[in-house]
């Protein structure tokens, strides 16, 4: 039948995927797709493909679809059928500039956010199709420049972001003697065998937030906590690898961190306020390496400070004082369920708390999410505008007062903070270490 | 001749169907079980019962999830399609009676009337799925026309069977392009996206485990 006439595609100029497919011809492209379909193509795919009911029903839940005034391109089953179901179609024969495109589709207009599948009456996992794509994406050597960047520092130095040994134990030493300045006894425990909390943070804190670190030894040190990091490698909970398709690599990279915590024989991880991080060692990493769940239990920073409120381990001095609202990261609230546990310490250290519409399982995901922003510039403008509806969604709950929005999540906080620049919202993000820090007593 | 052509749709043709119907269901369903099981062990791993029984009966009960509610009208009509496409033959007073004729066998049917505004609706409801197809952008750019097709298959045997039962102009011939079609679309489903019906519960079933066992959060 005639289709409506397709909008052109806008041209976004990324090194790694123009090299990547510069280097790809037809006859080459066709045995990889052909051998991964054999390998890794199963009942899911198969299943998930041959069920959709082509019915659009999955498409208002996606952002990228309501934000680009609801072209079909952009549309859940849109994008499948534009990539893998167009890849079945031709059993792997497709040219290299179908490759260039799959890939821009897969890695930049697909946050992996699963609010899709909430919303198609069969459940088809897009987010595991689109990731299907990437795999093909890695395998044929067609990935966004950036990202593949910090997949290769994983793969180099195990963390994200290309920390050396020392620059990390000097972060933390630094850290400490700030933080001493503030608490005259606390420490940033190394290497301490048996410790109760193996306290792992992602890459970009050490790099980019160190301040992070200093707030979390505070709010462990008040808590009275038995807590330690690692001086070695293994430290960095974050995955990438898991958004490039380089699943070998998610699989060393949980492999280390989860090694590391049990070589200083703690009992359980914490892990900063971060999503994706939590997804790879919750959901993903850990089926890589033949687990079903966590080897040792794996704490997000949510549940953690939960605890710490419920147990009565932090006291609030004053509470914030200006009205907040909160974004449900997708991968701790469609995730792990972590929503009302938010909900919770918001309403222990806040005055004043205003929901926006719609979340928890129901909020728009950022659009950083997946590894989209880390695919880099060339992807930021597409990122901020594929994202309207979120802007939308913040003008909405500011106009209600709130001011302050607090996400849980750092790749939230790298999408929103476009997102408030772009539009011009002039809100503020915090982490809700940065309240609870403000907030509690700390003598 | 139309006496031969009508005894051969009457008897091997209705058998044939339903053999095809019930074998490729099973080989479908034994073929996906079998290939998960070789490719997809996590499937086994993850997939619970109280979760996915949780999620398959949310997506049953009309309303009951968010994206229903969304769409009231496609909800509605959707339900009612279902619900009359699956009970209308299979509760049908003249079905029941062949069935009688041959094995003695019977059950309750519905009155008359009843199956004829449910006909109605089938027909009427895929009337509103082309129109969906059509007018709606994004499910436009998804439709193939495989999937026109199916909405005339799943359309014809209800068309032509109203036609019969009422015996307007030609009802004999009707009949028998009645039953061809029927048996043409029993045997079709497992092998086209009809199979959805049967996929169903493994595909909301597993995703609801997912969401449930490893997820915490609900799926609707
Ligand atoms: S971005 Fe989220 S809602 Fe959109 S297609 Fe991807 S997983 Fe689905
Ligand atoms: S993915 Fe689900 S909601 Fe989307 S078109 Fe297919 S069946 Fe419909």
């Amino acid at each position: 039948m005639t289709k409506p006439p397709a909008k052109a595609r806008p041209h976004f100029a990324d090194e790694g995927i123009e090299k990547g497919v510069q280097k790809l011809t037809g006859e080459s492209i066709t045995p990889v797709i052909r051998d991964i379909l054999k390998t890794e193509g199963g009942a899911r795919l198969k299943v998930y493909m041959e069920t959709c009911a082509h019915c659009g029903l999955c498409s208002e839940a996606c952002h990228h679809y309501l934000s680009n005034d609801r072209d079909p391109k952009y549309s859940p089953a849109g994008k499948v059928r534009q990539t893998i179901g167009e890849i079945l179609r031709k059993k792997g024969a497709v040219s290299p500039g179908f490759i260039k495109t799959a890939c821009e589709i897969a890695f930049t207009e697909c946050n992996l956010c699963r609010r899709c599948v909430m919303y198609c009456p069969f459940g088809i996992d897009v987010a595991y199709l689109m990731l299907f794509v990437r795999r093909i994406c890695h395998r044929l050597g067609v990935v966004p420049q950036y990202i593949q960047d910090t997949a290769h520092s994983h793969a180099a130095t195990l963390n994200q972001m290309w920390v050396k040994e020392d620059e990390w134990i000097d972060t933390l030493h630094w850290q400490e003697d700030e933080a001493r300045e503030e608490i005259p006894g606390l420490r940033i425990p190394l290497e301490k065998e048996g410790a109760e909390i193996f306290y792992s943070v992602i890459g970009p804190e050490p790099k980019f937030r160190a301040q992070l670190i200093y707030q979390a030894a505070v709010i462990m040190h008040v808590a009275g906590m038995n807590w330690t990091m690692p001086a070695t490698p293994g430290w960095d909970n974050s995955d990438m690898c898991m958004y490039t398709g380089d699943f070998e690599m998610t699989a060393r990279l949980k492999k280390a961190h989860f090694e590391t915590a049990m070589r200083l024989k703690t009992k359980r991880i914490v892990m900063g306020e971060c999503g994706h991080a939590f997804r790879s060692v919750h959901d993903v990493g850990n089926r890589f390496l033949g687990w079903k769940t966590e080897p040792l239990p794996v704490v997000h920073a949510i549940q953690f400070y939960y605890e710490l409120f419920r147990d009565k381990k932090l006291t609030v001095k004053q509470k914030f004082d200006q009205p907040v609202t909160l974004h449900d990261p997708c991968n701790v609230v469609r995730g792990a369920g972590l929503h009302e546990l938010a909900r919770y310490i918001i309403h222990e250290t806040c005055d004043r708390f205003i929901e926006m519409h719609p979340n928890r399982e129901h909020n728009y995901c950022c659009n950083a999410g997946g590894g989209v922003i880390n695919c880099g510039p060339p992807f930021t403008k597409k990122r901020v505008t594929s994202n309207s509806v979120k802007a939308e969604q913040l003008k909405a709950v500011k106009a209600k007062g709130a001011n302050i929005i607090i996400a849980p999540c750092h790749n939230c906080h790298g999408g929103l903070e476009d997102i408030i620049k772009h539009y011009d919202l002039g809100m503020e993000i915090k982490f809700l270490g940065d309240i609870i820090y403000e907030c509690i007593k700390k003598t | 001749m139309i006496h031969d052509i009508y005894s051969l749709l009457r008897g091997p043709m209705v058998w044939l169907a339903f053999c095809i119907f019930a074998g490729g269901m099973v080989f479908r369903i034994t073929a996906m079980v079998g290939l998960a099981r070789q490719k997809d062990r996590v499937v086994f791993d993850y997939m619970n019962t109280r979760y996915a029984l949780r999620s398959i009966l949310h997506w049953m009960v009309p309303f009951a999830g968010v994206n229903m509610r969304k769409h009231p009208v496609m909800t509605l009509v959707a339900f009612v399609f279902h619900l009359s496409v699956l009970a209308t033959p299979l509760f049908l007073c003249a079905h029941i009676l062949l069935v009688k004729a041959s094995w003695n066998l019977s059950w309750w049917f519905l009155p008359d009337g009843v199956a004829d505004v449910m006909t109605a609706c089938v027909v009427a409801a895929c009337g509103f799925f082309l129109c969906r197809r059509m007018l709606l952008p994004d499910v436009r750019y998804l439709t193939t026309a495989s999937d026109l097709f199916l909405l005339a298959l799943v359309a014809s045997p209800f068309i032509s069977g109203f036609w019969a039962c009422h015996q307007w102009p030609g009802y004999p011939v009707v009949m028998m392009a009645h039953m061809l079609s029927g048996e043409i679309l029993l045997a079709a489903i497992p092998f086209t996206r009809l199979i959805h019906m049967f996929f169903f519960p493994f595909t909301r079933g597993y995703m609801g485990s997912e969401f449930g066992g490893v997820r915490h959060a609900k799926d609707w």
